[in-house]
């Protein structure tokens, strides 16, 4: 019988190669990772995901899953497909968030306890460096010729150029009040910087060479909302630029701007407390993490509509979704 | 004492619960979002300057800035507190100092800012002669840890000098009113503020009927003063009132508690009928042994029990974990208000120097008081000033002890310039003329 069923399985997952694909949701507060699958919308699975896990991404092949077990001041590698620990990766103390290079080789974790951005090379799981940036460091990004990683800094409120070849700081850009979040164009001719207090996104053109110019700042208005909840976190950009997608925090909304205008269309209602997002790789839907109604929203980015909400585990806080 | 209030202040009026404010219901016309708004222009036109400012950064021609700021403290003598948890560190204020150079270094070394705070401890006969030490050596921007008269003198010395002087911790409300000063900036939030927190929270629980009790020193009937404004403010009746009079003698005895145990519920027995007993103790004589010690089983709120506070060393939300960590890794000690407070005053220092590049006290002064300024101070939201006495606008944690209990401003108390100004004076109720 066990043979049946074994065979049968196999025959099936034969049958189907385009296999969906599964979002991980790190729960800050439940200590798990819910997985959820992207066709189905159904959770598949919760495994432990060790203490305070914020920061989750791939390796680009998505074989292996990186979380930030922040309280255990460590990474934590998983499998994928039997959502086994593999390994840990030496982080720094408290990593919250990290971006990996499309090499998979190199990890940059923000530490924001010690001032640093540590990088980490995945194979040998040694730290190649530390570069010391400002205060509590949080917001990674990666340009898409991978020669830049920007850091931001929470408290200095600046946005670190970082050059991945020597991991010198080249430039500093000042931008609003705390900023959590930093995402480039695919094109990387843009890169957009989140400011949870001051409540706006920086925007910067980046000349061929990477040299940042801060061009303007997005700003937020929600009738009925106190301006004060307006609190911009977790960038999605479309990789056609033309949509920008910005988690607006307590406000429970998703902002959508126009990429080319750079003006804010339209606000979809989410759960509670909205931090970070996600695309599936098709960019039909967006998930975004609601850390206080314990859900994820899923969003028609066609249609720019909200269409489900998932219950996961306590206080999500990150997601990504598998490569197909 | 307070008068009868003005009729904007009345209850039911501009304080009143509104739980449907998140509802798109409300409308978008009020005032609050006309000042938002104007936020928003106002941005559009510093982000042009910024970027100057940036390119200029980048291109290497930002001038080096030097900050030389002092934090001056008068040390009082004092009783030991009822507590050894409140027993006041040597360096109380000094740690939360060298933690904003750390933290402002670290941003100067981005932009060729220096940072270096003088520490100065002094007893209260020899603060005149430090501070003049302090302006002699060329300082102009000091953060003061004083009783509310002494930093009157010192501010009003300094400001022959030019200096700019920002309160750390006294709390009395006529240095908001009254006795304001255009060159006094004032960091601790005030009694009233407390007050109001407290009296917000207890409009959310709907324990309307408080049981005053106060203490018989300045700075309890000064306490007193702000619960009774607050009381009327927010439509609350306080149905008692005692005095715990100060009779001196040490706080606290061994095996003393066997005393307390039987002296409280006699002194609070017989009081009317009431939800919650609050305690105005600004001198730490008393408040303390009440909770549980009363003859009704009822609450404690105010200097004991629920206690509104500026900051405490187990405040976690909003990233504050990482301030504690770098506080305690830099002290070896848990961070007290006073430290907190110490920081965000020159955290705001750092700020005015890191967007308007500057040093100039004045200059200094003006850009925290302009609209541009804001600063995120592990609150939730973004601290400013009050640009008619110089009080900085900020959120007042409720502190049993352990946790943060909740927050104040509660939700759905609204204010058309920001929900913080439900907290202490309001524009039109100061005395205030110094800013005008």
């Amino acid at each position: 019988m066990k043979t049946l069923i074994a065979t049968s399985l196999l025959a099936l997952l034969a049958a189907s190669p385009s296999l969906a694909n599964k979002a991980f949701v790190s729960n800050e507060r439940g200590n798990t990772i819910t997985v959820v699958d992207t066709d189905t919308w159904e959770v598949i699975q919760e495994f432990d995901g060790g203490n305070r896990p914020r920061g989750i991404t791939l390796s680009p092949d998505g074989s292996k899953l990186y979380v930030c077990a922040s309280d255990d001041n460590l990474v934590r590698v998983f499998d994928t497909e039997t959502y086994r620990e593999l390994e840990s990766l030496p982080s720094g103390p408290d990593p919250e968030l990290f971006v990996i290079d499309p090499t998979g080789r190199h990890l940059y974790i923000a530490n924001e306890d010690d001032n640093l951005v540590t990088v980490t090379d995945t194979e040998t799981r040694t730290v190649l460096a530390e570069v010391p940036v400002g205060v509590e460091p949080e917001g990674m990004a990666i340009s898409p010729d991978a020669k830049w990683v920007v850091n931001t800094s929470e408290t200095t409120n600046m946005a670190h150029f970082i050059s991945t070849e020597d991991y010198k700081i080249y430039h500093n850009v000042l931008v609003d009040q705390r900023p959590r979040y930093a995402q480039y164009t695919d094109d990387g001719t843009r890169l957009f910087v989140s400011a949870e207090i001051g409540g706006t996104v920086s925007v910067m053109d980046i000349a061929p060479d990477g040299t940042p110019t801060l061009v303007e700042k997005i700003s937020f208005e929600v009738p009925g909302v106190l301006p004060e909840w307006l609190q911009p976190v977790g960038i999605k950009i479309t990789s056609d630029g033309s949509r920008i997608f910005v988690a607006l925090g307590p406000a429970n909304r998703v902002a959508v701007i126009d990429g080319e205008t750079l003006e804010v269309l339209d606000y979809i209602i989410v759960g509670q407390r909205v931090w970070q997002l996600d695309f599936t790789p098709d960019e039909a839907f967006l998930l975004t993490t609601n850390g206080n109604s314990n859900d994820i929203t899923i969003i028609d980015v066609a249609a720019e509509k909200a269409i489900k909400s998932v219950q996961v585990g306590q206080q999500p806080w990150g997601v990504v979704v598998t490569p197909n | 004492m307070v008068q009868s209030l003005p009729s904007y202040l009345q209850p039911d009026k501009r304080y009143r619960l509104q739980f449907g404010s998140i509802l798109p219901g409300i409308s978008a016309r009020s005032p609050t979002f006309q000042s938002g708004r104007r936020e928003v222009i106002v941005r559009q036109i510093i982000a042009p300057l910024l970027a100057v400012l940036v390119c200029v950064g980048l291109a290497g021609h930002a001038s080096a800035l030097d900050v030389k700021a002092a934090v001056l403290r008068i040390d009082y003598p004092r009783l030991l507190p009822i507590s050894r948890y409140d027993l006041r560190p040597d360096d109380l204020g000094f740690a939360g100092a060298m933690l904003a150079d750390e933290d402002n270094g670290t941003t100067g070394t981005f932009l060729g800012h220096t940072y270096e705070t003088q520490q100065i401890a002094v007893p209260p006969e020899e603060a005149d002669a430090a501070l003049e030490q302090i302006l002699a050596d060329g300082i102009r921007l000091i953060v003061v840890m004083a009783e509310g008269r002494d930093l009157l003198r010192l501010t009003d010395r300094a400001a022959q000098d030019d200096a700019l002087i920002l309160n750390a911790t006294a709390p009395e409300a006529s240095l908001r009113s009254e006795e304001c000063r255009a060159s006094l900036l004032h960091i601790a939030p005030s009694n009233l503020m407390l007050a109001d927190a407290i009296a917000q929270f207890s409009v959310w629980k709907k324990w309307d009927e408080w049981f005053l009790v106060s203490g018989s020193n300045f700075a309890d009937t000064s306490l007193a003063d702000a619960y009774r404004r607050a009381a009327r403010k927010f439509g609350l009746k306080i149905v008692e009132e005692r005095v715990f009079a100060d009779t001196g003698g040490s706080r606290r005895t061994d095996s003393g508690h066997v005393l307390v145990q039987r002296q409280l519920p006699t002194f609070t027995q017989g009081a009317k009928r009431h939800d919650v007993l609050i305690a105005a103790d600004g001198t730490d004589y008393f408040a303390r042994y009440l909770p549980y010690h009363l003859s009704l089983p009822r609450p404690v709120m105010g200097s004991a029990g629920l206690r509104p506070v500026t900051f405490h060393a187990a405040h976690e939300a909003w990233g504050t974990s990482q301030y504690q960590s770098r506080f305690e890794a830099l002290s070896g000690r848990y961070a007290h208000a006073e430290d907190y407070n110490v920081w965000l005053a020159l955290r705001v220092i750092g700020e005015a120097v890191t967007r308007a590049s500057t040093v100039d006290a004045q200059a200094i002064r003006d850009y925290a008081l302009s609209d541009a300024f804001e600063l995120a101070a592990f609150k939730g939201q973004k601290v400013t000033f009050r640009d008619w006495n110089g009080q900085m606008r900020q959120p007042i944690l409720l502190y049993d002890g352990m946790i943060t209990v909740s927050v104040s401003p509660q939700e759905g108390f609204l204010h058309q310039v920001s929900p913080l100004d439900t907290l202490g004076l309001d524009r039109p109720e100061t005395e205030c003329t110094s800013f005008n």
